[in-house]
């Protein structure tokens, strides 16, 4: 019998409790609380063993939130200094600061590799490709392309400003605000923060506690590697964040869900700061019966479970294919699931563990709904204790159940059948727009079709996830899934403002810019603007000598 | 719940036709033909509502139009097409573009000063991405409001672009819906409501507010450029609707040694472009209403105000007319240096080095538009580097307006999102990233079961390193 007590837990708190020998049952699983709650009012949830329960209540006090709103005021106002200072607006600055990220990477990646370990059970392969690879990517591609990206932009100008030249250049917003999320704590506070600095800002970084290792290594090494005067962690949870988003920022960047994105976007709305929301969504694979099944399931069991085990923004949610395929798919599912993580997945070390028990109960009351429960074809297995669920694959639930509402986020897999594949579009498009959708097929007109008639953040054919690598793509959402995206030179202008600049001397005045206004002005003006050379002629010779 | 006409704008978008380049130019032509068919009607309703000259209705808001349209013809096919990308070799064999694609259903919120243009520009945007459109004119320009929900339907297609007319109880109700954008044009305040309304589906917002937009002049030795200076700093003050304008200049920064000889100058030009005695002006719109005419005369009306002007205060309260007035230093706490100004009140704030102004304009918000006029090379370059706004014009103003290639939108307090030119179709569309891949070649070494050689892969891989992939392949890199 689980005694449950709702917290809110912020690093500190955790490894005291920990330490009190009460993370005996596996690590303390911080509860998320809910985020209307009012801070004065806060009651205490804590998940843990009824062993635990008596001496939870001696640790347990009310704390104190120590990073608050003069805290935040502080922080800003220091931050403006730095940042008008123009340091940050330098060639040399951002060079500077992105080697020593590179450095910082590549310097502590055991010590990454150990935080990821312990806050998500992730494989080290895992953790390199996507934590490590991406975020030195990240800096390496901008140190070579920075003054590529830095130089302003010729536009061009038409005979209605001549003589003119006009360009576009490139300038920092100012304070920015990156608010990162727990399931790649790395890569998503890392890669927009790479984006801020080359674009010069000063840069706060707020990480998610509920993966707290990460963060507090991301503390330590922000200290140690980065310019602490103008780039900054702040840790903490709710009260830190809300004390943060009371603040004026000039952009703020946030990788989470919807309806944290919302509380977001309204403290921005009171600043009238401009926002980049990548949230979630579930994200569809549709499986055509024409196509290589065998590479299929890899991609698909690689996009599910090889990402995080599920705890993926774009991993492949629910896929839809023909009744008549289903089986054939499944088997296929089946065998790419035993060649990855063995007979017995619970005990692979290739798979990445859940991240807290309030997500391990979410994920198994998905699978225990009724009528969901019985469609269960592949796993089902769970182990409480370790934070683990096996592989599930589930055959035509109901559209109405939870499991099809919500983004699932975890290692189960619904597959709905439709008689057509063709019947998948509506489908997907009577659902809010997901971040990423995914289509195996070798048939050229379905491929056309899915492109063209279904929106998404972004899209794949033929495979899952790996379009996030790609750095000349722009990775975001649409709809319900976000607004804004980054990536390559998409973070550098994402945290840009794109400044018009117009020369012009001091001739070239069309007459008909100033009073008095004559009928044969309006001609010529209408003349002009027609760009039809005889028309200006003629106009010309009936106006007046000036 | 969603309401009649969102219900038939859905069905419009779903059916697919606007997303035709056909349909698209069909709209946009309608919108040319629309103003050339109706220039009367045009001039008719804005004279009414802002005692706008024609000249200056077609210099700033059919002609504005008209170059927006044309220039969208003219390049919307390229707009439309998928822009192909490069892919590393790793990728092999893959292919990789970003694909445009229309958001769905906007809705423009219009402001009064521009009523046709801050209407149509946003709309040939959002036309040419393919989406269906809601139009709320304002209410505070009527004639105009009433000739766009009269003419829009007569010309465009009636079931994907509507005008909806009204005043803030409809706006509200607007603000309850689901949009997949807004595109709002107005004030902060009002922007900010705005902001918070989307919040409930996530909808993505550009915001073109106002502030207030600063003028360096430097000292100008030629008297050539000192004319031509003039004439534009007062046309940028009070030819485009009266200094009712969100980049009008509201103030002049100048040093304290020439700021006689411009006073001078510009009380020139405004004696020739619009008169000298209120009841005699040309050339110039009204003040927009009763509340705004109040505002206004309030803000002269402080003593210290009221002592620094040194041309024009004189108003015409029938007519709802306000002199074009220079101020002289007035107190840089006064309202009148608190908040945009918005009308023909030009304040003249005088500084000891004209470098001084870059000090000046840092300290307030960051504004839509920063003029200055000098012909300092090394000044410039400073401006540039070390001034935000949302755009810069040297040596003239409110022209950068139709350079269709520089984006128009603020940064700060001014705004954020920006249009025109091309900058329009992205505003109102979706760059989709799309990866083909094939089934060949399946880099084993993605997936699980993890292994020491999957993991040396990988790292060659991440750097590209192609010949330390073949090495290892053929076992010869450890």
């Amino acid at each position: 019998m689980i005694t449950s007590v709702d917290c809110r837990i912020d690093a500190t708190m955790s490894m005291t409790l920990s330490s009190s020998g009460l993370n005996k049952i596996g690590s303390l699983h911080i509860a998320q609380t809910c985020l209307s709650m009012p801070s004065r009012h806060r009651s205490w949830r804590l998940l843990c063993s009824p062993i635990c329960s008596a001496s939870v209540s001696l640790l347990v006090e009310e704390r104190r939130s120590t990073f608050d709103r003069e805290k935040a005021d502080r922080l800003v106002k220091d931050l403006k200094k730095v940042f008008n200072s123009g340091k940050t607006k330098t060639y040399e600055w951002r060079i500077a600061q992105l080697t020593s990220m590179l450095k910082m990477i590549e310097e502590n990646e055991a010590d990454i590799y150990r935080a990821l370990y312990q806050d998500l059970s992730k494989p080290e392969s895992e953790a390199f490709i996507s934590e490590v690879a991406m975020t030195t990517g990240s800096c390496k591609l901008a140190l070579k392309e920075l003054d590529q990206w830095m130089k302003p932009q010729k536009a061009k100008t038409t005979v209605t400003t001549y003589p003119s030249s006009a360009e576009i250049v490139s300038e920092p917003l100012g304070i920015v605000l990156v608010i990162s999320t727990w399931n790649y704590p790395f890569l998503l506070s890392l890669d927009p923060v790479i984006g801020a600095l080359a674009a010069g800002n000063a840069v706060v970084l707020k990480p998610s506690e509920i993966a707290p290792a990460s963060a507090s290594l991301l503390s330590k090494l922000f200290r140690e590697y980065l310019d602490n005067s103008a780039v900054k962690v702040v840790e903490g949870a709710v009260d830190e964040t809300t004390a943060l988003l009371e603040q004026k920022w000039d952009k703020i960047f946030y990788t989470g869900n919807g309806r944290v994105g919302r509380i977001i976007m309204a403290a921005a709305a009171k600043h009238l700061t401009p926002v980049i929301l990548e949230l979630g969504g579930k994200c569809p694979a549709v499986v055509d019966s024409n196509t290589n099944l065998q590479v299929s399931a890899k991609r698909i069991v690689a996009g599910k479970w090889g990402c995080n085990n599920g705890q993926t923004c774009i991993a492949p949610d629910y896929i839809i294919t023909t009744k008549a395929f289903a089986p054939k798919l499944i088997d296929a599912l089946k065998n790419e699931l035993v060649e990855f993580f063995g007979d017995y997945p619970m005990k692979s070390k290739d798979m990445s563990r859940l991240i807290n028990l309030y997500h391990f109960k979410r994920l198994t009351s998905l699978m225990d709904e009724d009528e969901v429960s019985d469609k269960i074809v592949v796993g089902g297995q769970r182990n409480e204790e370790q934070l683990k669920i096996s592989p599930t694959i589930l055959l035509d639930v109901p559209e109405t159940s939870q499991i099809m509402q919500e983004e699932i986020f975890g290692p189960l897999l619904p597959i709905l059948t439709v008689d057509n594949v063709e019947d998948s579009f509506n489908i997907i498009n009577s659902r809010s727009k997901p971040l990423a959708a995914y289509i195996f097929t070798s048939d050229e007109e379905l491929k056309k079709a899915f492109v063209r008639d279904i929106s998404a953040g972004g899209m794949l054919i033929n495979d899952t996830i790996i379009h996030l690598t790609v750095d000349s793509l722009p990775f975001g959402g649409v709809g319900e899934s976000g607004m804004g995206s980054y990536h390559g030179k998409f973070s550098f202008d994402s945290f840009s403002h794109k400044k018009g600049v117009l020369y012009r001397g001091f001739t070239g005045d069309s007459p008909t810019r100033f009073p008095p206004y004559t009928p044969a002005k309006l001609r010529l003006l209408k003349a002009l603007i027609s760009g039809d050379i005889f028309q200006v002629l003629r106009s010309m010779i009936g106006l007046p000598k000036n | 719940m969603e309401t009649g006409y969102l219900r038939e704008l859905r069905q419009s978008f779903s059916s697919g036709r606007t997303r035709d380049a056909a349909w698209r130019k069909s709209q946009l032509r309608a919108i040319l033909r629309l103003l050339d068919e109706n220039e009367n009607q045009i001039f008719q309703a804005l004279q009414r509502d802002l005692g706008k000259h024609p000249i200056e209705v077609y210099r700033d808001e059919i002609g504005v139009v008209k170059k927006s349209v044309t220039y969208a013809l003219s390049c919307i096919d390229k707009w439309m097409a998928p822009k192909k990308n490069q892919l590393p070799l790793l990728f092999f064999p893959s292919r990789a573009e970003v694909r445009p694609e229309p958001l769905g259903i906007i809705l423009i919120f219009v402001s009064w000063n521009f009523p046709i243009t801050l209407a149509l520009d946003p709309l040939v945007g959002a036309i040419s991405a393919g989406n269906t459109v809601v139009i709320k004119p304002s209410e505070l320009s009527p004639e105009t409001s009433a000739f766009l929900a009269r003419t829009i339907p007569a010309y465009l297609d009636r079931k994907a672009i509507k005008v909806i007319e009204g005043g803030t109880d409809i706006a509200e109700n607007l603000l309850q819906q689901k949009w997949d954008k807004i595109f709002f044009t107005g004030s902060a305040r009002v922007a900010r409501i705005v902001m918070a309304a989307a919040v409930t589906h996530l909808t993505p917002v550009t915001l073109e507010l106002g502030g207030k937009c600063p003028a360096i002049v430097d000292s100008l030795s030629a008297t050539l450029d000192l004319k031509v200076a003039a004439k534009r700093l007062a046309a940028g003050k009070w030819g485009a609707c009266c200094g009712q304008a969100c980049i009008a200049i509201d103030y002049i920064l100048v040093e304290q040694k020439f700021s006689s000889a411009l006073i001078e100058l510009l009380k020139k030009s405004v004696k020739r472009f619009y008169g000298e005695n209120v009841k005699n002006l040309k050339n110039l719109s009204t003040i927009v209403n009763k509340h705004h005419f109040n505002r206004l005369r309030n803000l002269m009306e402080d003593p210290a105000v009221a002592a620094s002007i040194v041309y024009g205060g004189e108003v015409d309260e029938e007519n709802m007319i306000i002199q074009p007035t220079i101020l002289l230093d007035p107190p840089l706490d006064a309202e009148i240096m608190q908040e945009e100004i918005f009308g023909p009140l030009l304040p003249i704030i005088t500084l000891d080095n004209i470098k001084d102004s870059i000090e000046f304009i840092n300290s307030r918000p960051k504004p839509l538009a920063l003029y200055a006029f000098t012909k300092d090379d090394a000044f410039k370059k400073q401006i540039v580097a070390e001034t935000s706004s949302g755009s810069l014009t040297f040596n003239d103003t409110v022209i950068q307006f139709v350079c269709d290639d520089l984006p128009f939108g603020g940064v700060g307090l001014s705004g954020f999102g920006r249009y025109h030119g091309k900058y329009s179709f992205d505003a109102f569309s979706h760059e989709k990233a799309v990866l083909h891949r094939s089934f060949y070649l399946e880099l084993e070494a993605r997936h699980p079961p993890w292994n020491d050689f999957k993991l040396r892969f990988l790292r060659f891989a991440y750097m590209f390193d192609y010949w330390g992939l073949i090495l290892l392949y053929m076992g010869l890199k450890r």
